[in-house]
C-alpha cells in the first residue's frame, strides 16, 4: 500500500474530557477493508507506561468508528466505545502489582492514542503509526479549585466548584492505603458538589504524634465543611470506599455531631466494635489475621476476616438506626472485604428495624473491590502497604476486568444521581402549588 | 401575543423568586457545559437542572477578551415541568438570539453596553483557551439586577493537545507554523489573512487541531520593492512548506480570505513551481493590477480611506488619485451609521478585466465562499466572474461556490461573534473609520458555522483522500 495514496486520519472527540466523559474515536480515509490496531498509550506519574489496544477492519468507506464498531481482538473485544481507557494495562516487561491512580489532580491525564496498520499485539514502540492524537483526561471541570484543609488538625483538600454557590457537601474517605486521595472529590467538584478528601490514617497530626485520630476528626472535618460560606450546611453526605465505608456507618449511625443527608458505602462491610476509634477497629480486624488466606499466586485475601458476619450486635453498626437514604455498593467477586455478605446483611437488618425504604443496594457480579470511577483500569490485584503492616503485600482485590469496569461505569452513574437527588432535593411536592 | 402573555410571565416570576429564594436557602440550580473544554468549532451543551418547574430565567454568557473588553450574549428561557432548561432543546424567547439555539451564548455575542465602538473579538494568543462564564438568572428583562442562581466555565481552545506552534523566520519568509500530533507527514495549507491586521494565528491553530499542518503567512509586514520580488516572497514561502520534513509535498493548499485570497489567485494563477493541490477563497478578491505589489495596493487604499474621511461631511467624493487607481470612480459609500463601505468602489475597479487576476489559468479545485450582504468588497461579483471565466475554460468541474444569503465578508470559523463594522486603522496615521463588512448576525453565524464544516470537507476530500477521487464537494 502506498502510504501516501491514503492519508489516515484519526480523531478523538471530545480531545479534553473529564474522566467520567465518553470520547468518540474515529479513524478515517484508510483502506477499504483494511486491518487497523487502535491503541492508547498513557505513561503515569510513577514513570509506568499503560497501553490498551483493539483490532479493526475499516468499513467500506474506510472508517472505523470505536463507539459502532467492534474490536475483534487486542486487550478489548466487541462494541466497547471506552475500551481504550478501562482496558489499560502496564506494557509487557513492567513490574507486577500496579495500580493506576493519580496523585496530581490539577494537571491532566495524557493519552496518546494511535493506528497502526494491522493487527499488532505486541513491539509498538518499534512500529511507527500511520497516525496519532494527543487526548487529555480531566478530574478537574474548569473553574473547579482546589483549597488545602489544614484548620482543626485536618489533613484534607476541598474541592469547590465553580459558581456562587451554596454547593452540597461531601465527605470522601478512602481505605486501609491511607494518603489524602483526591481524585474522586475532585470529578465530584466537577459535578456541582462541594468534596472535602480526607486523609485519617496518615494524617499529619498521626505522622508527627504517631497517634490515630479518634471520631472527633471526622466531625471537625464535618464542622468545617458546613461552615464554608460557599457550603448548604444542611445538605452534607458523607461517600466511603473500603474502610472508609466503615468510617460512614459508623458517624451516620451514632455521631451526634454529623447529620448526613445521604451516605454511600462502597466495597464495605457495617461489622466492627461499636465503640471503636479508628485505632480499636483497626486492632479488632488484625485480631482476626489468621483468617487471612492466600491465592495460588500468593496473594493476600483478607475477605475472611470479617466472617462470618457476627450476630453479637455490638460488633455492627446498628443500621437500623440509619435516618438518611444510604446507597451500597458491592462487587461480588471482592476478595478484599466481605462486602455482599455485609450487604445481606445490613438488608436483613434495615427490614427488621423497619427503615430499608432508605436502603438501595448495586451488587455487580463479577466486580471485584476497588470500584472507582469510570473507565480507570482494572486491577485484579496489587501491591499494597497499609497502615498495619510495615511491607507490602500483593493484594487480591478481585474482579473479572469487563465485568468490573462495566460496574464501575454504571455505579458512577447512579452514584451522582443518588448524590444529586438527595443532596440537590428534587422538587418539594408542595412547591407545585404555587405556580 | 407577547403583551397578553406578559402579566402572567411576571406573576410566574415573582412566584420563581420566592420558590428560587426558599430554595436557595437550601440549595440552587445547577448549570453544566457538557463539554466544559472543547476546540472553539465543536459544539456544547448547557443545561440548567433543579429550577422550580416553568420558572422564567436568562442564560448569560460573560468573557473578558484579551483586549480587555467584556463580551455577552443571553437568551430567555421558561424551565419545563421538571426544572430543567435545556439551552440545546428548549427555545430562547428573547434576549441576543432567540429560537432554538445551541450555540447562541457564542455566536450572538457583543460587547457589553457602554463598551467602545467597532470592536472586534479576535485571540491573539491561541496557546490558552478563551474563557467564558455562563450563569442562570432569575427573571428576564431585568435578570441584570440579581445575582446568578448558578454558573459554570467553559474553555474554548484553538489548539488541540499536542498541536505544535513553531515561530518561522527563514529565507525571509516570517509566519507561524502548526503542526499536529502524530507521526506525520500531513497535509498541509497556506493559510492567509486579510488587510489591515497583524498576522492572526488562531484559523491555523485550528487547521492543525484538524489534521493539517498550516502555516499562517505574514506577508503585509514588511515592504516588497516589487510586484516580482512579492511574488517570490509567496512562492518561497510555498516551497519552504512543501520541503518541511512534516509536509506532504504534493498535499499542500492554499486558504485565503479577503486579501488573502487575491494571494491564492495570483499564485496559483502565475506560478510556474507552486501547484496547490486545492484552493479555499473566503470573500474573494481577485483585484490585482499586474506590476503592483498588494502592500502597494493596500496602502493606496488606505490613502484613499484617509481622503475620505477628512472630507467625511461630504457623501460623494471625487477623488483624482497617482498610480493605478486612476479614473475609474470614486465613490465612498457611507451608511446611516456613518460607517464606510468599500464594495462599491470594489465594483469599479474589477470593472476593467486587466486589472483582475486570470483565475480562467487555474487547474486545481477550488472553493470559493461568499456571504451576499458582503459590504466590504464586491466577492459575489468576484466569484460569478470567477464562474464564468472557468465555464469559458472547460474547467467549471474544478469550482464549487458556498453563497450565504445575509452573510458579510469576515466569515471565520464558527461561533464567533459576528461584526458588522468595526473600527479600522488605516496604515501609517492615527485616523480610525469605522468599515462596514456586511451581514445580519444570525444568517452570518450560519454561515460561520456551515461553511466550516464544508470547508473542512472539501480540504479532506481533496487534501487527505485518494487522489484518484474526482467527486465534488
Amino acid at each position: 500500500m502506498d502510504r501516501k495514496q491514503y492519508c489516515v486520519k484519526l480523531s478523538v472527540q471530545p480531545s479534553r474530557g473529564l474522566m467520567d466523559e465518553k470520547f468518540i474515536v474515529l479513524v478515517q480515509n484508510a483502506l477499504p477493508g483494511s486491518q487497523l490496531t487502535i491503541r492508547a498509550l498513557h505513561q503515569c506519574e510513577d514513570g509506568h507506561s499503560w497501553e490498551a489496544f483493539g483490532h479493526y477492519t475499516a468499513d467500506t468507506t474506510g472508517t472505523i468508528n470505536v463507539s459502532e464498531d467492534p474490536s475483534i481482538g487486542g486487550t478489548y473485544s466487541g462494541v466497547e466505545q471506552m475500551g481504550l481507557l478501562w482496558s489499560f494495562r502496564p506494557i509487557p516487561g513492567s513490574k507486577s502489582g500496579l495500580r493506576m491512580r493519580k496523585k496530581n489532580i490539577q494537571t491532566p491525564m495524557e493519552v496518546t492514542i494511535s493506528v497502526y496498520q494491522g493487527h499488532q499485539t505486541e513491539g509498538f514502540a518499534d512500529l511507527v503509526p500511520l497516525s496519532g492524537v494527543a487526548v487529555e483526561r480531566w478530574y478537574m471541570a474548569p473553574g473547579v479549585r482546589r483549597i488545602p484543609v489544614t484548620e482543626g488538625g485536618l489533613t484534607a483538600a476541598l474541592f469547590l466548584p465553580s459558581g456562587p454557590g451554596p454547593f452540597p457537601g461531601l465527605l470522601d474517605l478512602w481505605g486501609g492505603g491511607g494518603q489524602l486521595v483526591e481524585y474522586r472529590a475532585a470529578l465530584l467538584a466537577s459535578h456541582g458538589f462541594a468534596s472535602m478528601a480526607i486523609d485519617y490514617l496518615t494524617a499529619k497530626i498521626t505522622m508527627e504524634t504517631g497517634k490515630m485520630v479518634d471520631n472527633q476528626y471526622f466531625e471537625t472535618a464535618y464542622r468545617v465543611l458546613q461552615q464554608h460560606p460557599q457550603v448548604c450546611g444542611s445538605k452534607i453526605a458523607m461517600i466511603g470506599l473500603s474502610f472508609g465505608t466503615s468510617i460512614t456507618l459508623k458517624m451516620a449511625v451514632y455521631s451526634e455531631v454529623i447529620k448526613l443527608s445521604a451516605a454511600v458505602c462502597i466495597s464495605g462491610s457495617h461489622v466492627q466494635p461499636v465503640d471503636g476509634s479508628v485505632e480499636e477497629i483497626l486492632r479488632f480486624f488484625q485480631k482476626n489475621g489468621e483468617k487471612t488466606r492466600f491465592s495460588e499466586k500468593n496473594e493476600v485475601i483478607w475477605r475472611d476476616l470479617l466472617l462470618p458476619i457476627p450476630t453479637d450486635p455490638s460488633l455492627k453498626v446498628n443500621v437500623g438506626r440509619l435516618q438518611c437514604p444510604l446507597l451500597l455498593v458491592v462487587g461480588e467477586d471482592d476478595q478484599n472485604w466481605p462486602s455482599q455478605e455485609s450487604a445481606l446483611d445490613i438488608k436483613e437488618m434495615m427490614a427488621r428495624a423497619g427503615n430499608s425504604h432508605l436502603l438501595t443496594v448495586l451488587s455487580y457480579p463479577n466486580a471485584g473491590h476497588l470500584i472507582e470511577p469510570p473507565y480507570t483500569p482494572h486491577a485484579r490485584s496489587s501491591t499494597l502497604k497499609t497502615v498495619e503492616i510495615e511491607e507490602k503485600v500483593m493484594c487480591l482485590w478481585g474482579g473479572q476486568t469487563v465485568e468490573h469496569s462495566r460496574a464501575q461505569e454504571d455505579a458512577w452513574k447512579k452514584m451522582v444521581v443518588f448524590l444529586k437527588e438527595n443532596l440537590y432535593g428534587g422538587r418539594n411536592p408542595t412547591s407545585f402549588s404555587h405556580l | 401575543m407577547w403583551s397578553v402573555t406578559r402579566p402572567l410571565l411576571q406573576e410566574c416570576t415573582l412566584a420563581c423568586y420566592r420558590l428560587l429564594s426558599a430554595m436557595t436557602q437550601a440549595v440552587p440550580p445547577i448549570l453544566s457545559i457538557t463539554p466544559s473544554r472543547a476546540l472553539v468549532d465543536e459544539k456544547f451543551q448547557v443545561l440548567v437542572e433543579n429550577l422550580p418547574p416553568g420558572c422564567p430565567v436568562t442564560l448569560h454568557s460573560l468573557h473578558h477578551s484579551e483586549d480587555k473588553d467584556d463580551w455577552e450574549a443571553y437568551g430567555h428561557y421558561v424551565s419545563d415541568h421538571r426544572g430543567v432548561v435545556s439551552v440545546t432543546e428548549d427555545l430562547s424567547f428573547g434576549g441576543t438570539y432567540t429560537g432554538k439555539e445551541p450555540m447562541g451564548l457564542l455566536w450572538s455575542m457583543r460587547p457589553v453596553p457602554g463598551s467602545r465602538e467597532g470592536l472586534r473579538l479576535r485571540k491573539i494568543n491561541v496557546c490558552t483557551p478563551m474563557l467564558v462564564n455562563i450563569s442562570v438568572h432569575s427573571g428576564h428583562e431585568d435578570f441584570r439586577d440579581r445575582t446568578p442562581l448558578a454558573s459554570a466555565l467553559a474553555e474554548r481552545w484553538y489548539m488541540a493537545p499536542g498541536v505544535k506552534r513553531i515561530d518561522i523566520n527563514k529565507q525571509g519568509v516570517q509566519g507561524t507554523l502548526f503542526i499536529p500530533p502524530g507521526p506525520g507527514p500531513f497535509p498541509t495549507l497556506l493559510d492567509m489573512w486579510g488587510g489591515g491586521v497583524g498576522l492572526l494565528e488562531y484559523r491555523s491553530a485550528l487547521l492543525a487541531s484538524r489534521g493539517y499542518v498550516s502555516f499562517s503567512l505574514d506577508y503585509l509586514r514588511s515592504e516588497h520593492l516589487s510586484a516580482d520580488v512579492e511574488f517570490k516572497y509567496f512562492e518561497t514561502a510555498f516551497n519552504i512548506i512543501r520541503n518541511h520534513p512534516q509536509v506532504i509535498p504534493d498535499r499542500v493548499g492554499i486558504l485565503g480570505i479577503s486579501l488573502g485570497s487575491t494571494v491564492a489567485f495570483n499564485l496559483t494563477a502565475y506560478s510556474t513551481i507552486i501547484k496547490p493541490r486545492c484552493i479555499v477563497c473566503i470573500s474573494s478578491n481577485h483585484y490585482h493590477p499586474p506590476g503592483t505589489t498588494l502592500k502597494a495596493g493596500f496602502k493606496i487604499l488606505s490613502k484613499y480611506v484617509l481622503l475620505t474621511v477628512c472630507h467625511e461631511n461630504l457623501m460623494i467624493i471625487q477623488i483624482i488619485v497617482t498610480n493605478m487607481y486612476h479614473r475609474h470612480f470614486h465613490k465612498a459609500h457611507f451608511d446611516e451609521n456613518n460607517y464606510m463601505s468599500w464594495r462599491s468602489f470594489g465594483l469599479d475597479l474589477i470593472a476593467d478585466p486587466s486589472n483582475n487576476v486570470e483565475v480562467g489559468r487555474i487547474n486545481c479545485p477550488m472553493l470559493l465562499v461568499n456571504g451576499c450582504d458582503d459590504q466590504n468588497w464586491p466577492t459575489v461579483e468576484t466569484a460569478e466572474e470567477v464562474a464564468r471565466l472557468l465555464r469559458e475554460g472547460g474547467k467549471e468541474h474544478l469550482l464549487s461556490r458556498l453563497a450565504y444569503p445575509g452573510a458579510g465578508h469576515l466569515i471565520e470559523p464558527p461561533f464567533s461573534p459576528h461584526f458588522r463594522a468595526t473600527k479600522f486603522i488605516i496604515l501609517n496615521s492615527k485616523k480610525k473609520v469605522i468599515l462596514l463588512w456586511g451581514g445580519h448576525t444570525k444568517a452570518h453565524s450560519d454561515a460561520q458555522e456551515d461553511s466550516w464544516r464544508k470547508i473542512l470537507s472539501f480540504l479532506q476530500l481533496h487534501l487527505y483522500h485518494s487522489p484518484s477521487v474526482k467527486a465534488k464537494l
